[in-house]
């Protein structure tokens, strides 16, 4: 078994999702190499190379990597391809966008996120929004695979992989980037925070998702959002936790004012601990809540930032 | 020009799916079906450049058995021109799917392709990548904003971080995120008129694409159920528990 995972990384930082895809391919075997396809992108082959189980770090640095864009990306990772039996990448929007490409053009079917690695050639991912959970397996010679990152746990740190440098440099010609819009928060991001704390429709508005700022200071918290939240305009779509939104699982998840719909549990409900505070005592978030306290939220919030 | 519009078949997504008690897989029996949403996103995108006056015929295609007939119809009754229905049995994985589909797009050429992201059924989120990839095209994946223009179209995705846009040479792909916009309703009249534009039926078969699947399901299970917890009276109480007791913060 030979195993390749496609680092998740914006230039400048490794993303915590590789550490744990490393963790996902040590049971399948212990062959591992990352691949770090991006430009000016020299920390982040470090970093990768500080992840314990890794064998090798190939690094392919070229503008025409520098936006991950699927098209060339997916040229790379073919041609690497030769040699592994399974291809990994996270699960995020990067994974999601390229991996099928490698998947088609290697005449192979891609395995999505899964949840769980059962052997070399069985694994286990969530359907229908996670209401049901299925064991797969596949015959195909390559494994090309999208990882849920959030169901495993990382690799230590500390090892000096070694790094070599690629040259290929697959510039397909067929897309270009043009801009881009990233919500830029000082807070740590939803799939990689410890604690979340997230609001829902009963924020009524999105001014007052700033109730939720003190406490997830304190907590050192990101903050989220249900799909009613988003759908009603209180917060952009990418502080959505959910099937249609982001997949976490963190320590602790305090759910304010959301009523626990299915597409919402969908994406939190592998939280360790789950908090839920809502004025309505039947409200379904109850139900899968660890500690639940009825009440206004607006009375509770300013009581529970002071408490901390 | 000309856009083609794949449509899956799926679940309707108001039914609480259920699991069989033998474990081999979901229970369908009996159950609503409809356009998967994220198709009927499509649909709808296609139709909305259409009457922008960009684009003149919009094929609505779907793979599958007898029953397909139907999401075609509606389809159709949203505004799609005609329809092509791939006639199969067979259990087939998005690599099989995007084959498929492929041989329409070599037959129709055409301009554009706008599917769903995934499926609510198989959640893979695979077959508009994997179509790209086959016909070597480019790909605009989760689109919130597409705007088409001198030959290329402008995607606007939503991505893990906030929102990237790219620019693609047509003919191109985008798959729907569920932003992109809302879909409207079918008219009676556009239902009655639905049911006299054409469907072409084509068997799978005959289109020379190996149908045979290398993923093979062996178990499809209930999840973990989370069993609730304690109600707590205030604040205080909450954060003690959440001190001593789950020890989740400090």
């Amino acid at each position: 078994m030979s195993i390749l995972i496609y680092a998740e990384h914006d230039n400048k930082e490794l993303k915590s999702e590789t550490a744990k895809l490393v963790h996902a391919a040590s049971q399948i075997g212990e062959d591992i190499d990352v691949l770090v396809a991006g430009h000016d992108c020299v920390a982040v082959a470090q970093a990768a190379a500080n992840i314990s189980g890794v064998s090798r770090v190939l690094v392919a640095d070229a503008s025409c990597y520098e936006y991950q864009l699927a098209e060339n990306i997916s040229g790379l990772v073919v041609e690497l391809a030769d040699g592994y039996s399974h291809i990994l990448a996270a699960a995020t929007t990067t994974g999601k966008n390229f991996m099928p490409r490698v998947a088609a053009l290697k005449d192979v079917a891609q395995i999505s996120d899964i949840i769980a690695v059962e052997s070399a050639d069985t694994f286990v991912r969530p359907i229908y929004a996670g209401n049901a959970i299925a064991t797969v397996q596949s015959s195909d010679q390559l494994k090309v695979m999208t990882v849920r990152a959030s169901a495993f746990d990382s690799a230590t740190l500390g090892n000096a992989a070694p790094i070599e440098a690629l040259t290929q440099a697959h510039d397909a010609g067929l897309s270009s980037f043009v801009s881009a819009e990233l919500t830029v928060s000082e807070r740590p991001e939803l799939t990689a925070a410890s604690v979340i704390i997230s609001g829902g429709r009963g924020m009524q508005n999105g001014d007052n998702f700033a109730l939720l700022n003190g406490i997830a200071d304190k907590l050192g918290a990101a903050i989220g959002a249900s799909r009613a939240a988003v759908d009603a305009g209180f917060v952009p779509n990418d502080m959505q936790v959910g099937q249609t939104g982001k997949i976490v699982a963190p320590q602790l998840y305090i759910a304010v004012g959301i009523s626990g719909a299915i597409q919402h549990l969908a994406g939190m409900k592998d939280s360790k601990v789950i908090v839920a505070i809502n004025k309505d005592e039947e409200a379904p978030i109850f139900q899968v809540a660890d500690y639940g306290l009825v009440g206004d939220l607006f009375d509770i919030l300013p009581q529970l930032e002071d408490a901390l | 020009m000309k856009i083609l519009v794949p449509v899956k078949r799926a679940i309707d997504y108001n039914v609480k799916v259920k699991v069989k008690a033998d474990e081999s897989n979901v229970d369908l029996a009996n159950v609503k079906m409809s356009i998967n949403p994220f198709c009927e996103i499509a649909v709808e995108e296609a139709i909305r450049i259409k009457e922008s006056g960009i684009a003149t015929e919009i094929v609505v295609v779907s793979i599958g058995t007898l029953a397909c007939v139907e999401q075609i119809r509606t389809a159709l009754a949203l505004g799609a021109d005609r329809g092509v229905h791939i006639q199969t049995d067979a259990e087939l994985d998005s690599l099989q799917i995007a084959k498929l589909l492929k041989t329409v797009v070599d037959k129709e050429s055409p301009d554009l392709v706008i599917l769903g992201k995934q499926a609510i059924d198989s959640d893979n989120n695979q077959t508009g990548q994997m179509l790209a990839a086959l016909t070597n095209m480019g790909q605009g994946t989760f689109a919130s904003k597409v705007a088409v223009a001198d030959g290329q179209v402008a995607v606007t995705r939503e991505i893990d971080g906030g929102l990237q846009t790219v620019s693609l040479t047509l003919p191109a792909i985008v798959t729907t995120d569920l932003r992109l916009n809302e879909p409207r309703y079918a008219s009676l009249p556009n239902i009655m008129k639905a049911k006299r534009k054409p469907i072409e039926t084509i068997d799978a078969d005959t289109l020379g694409v190996n149908l045979t699947s290398n993923v093979s399901l062996l178990k499809v299970s209930a999840p973990a159920q989370r069993s609730g917890g304690v109600k707590v009276a205030d604040v205080a109480e909450l954060v003690a528990k959440l001190k001593t007791e789950a020890k989740v913060i400090s």
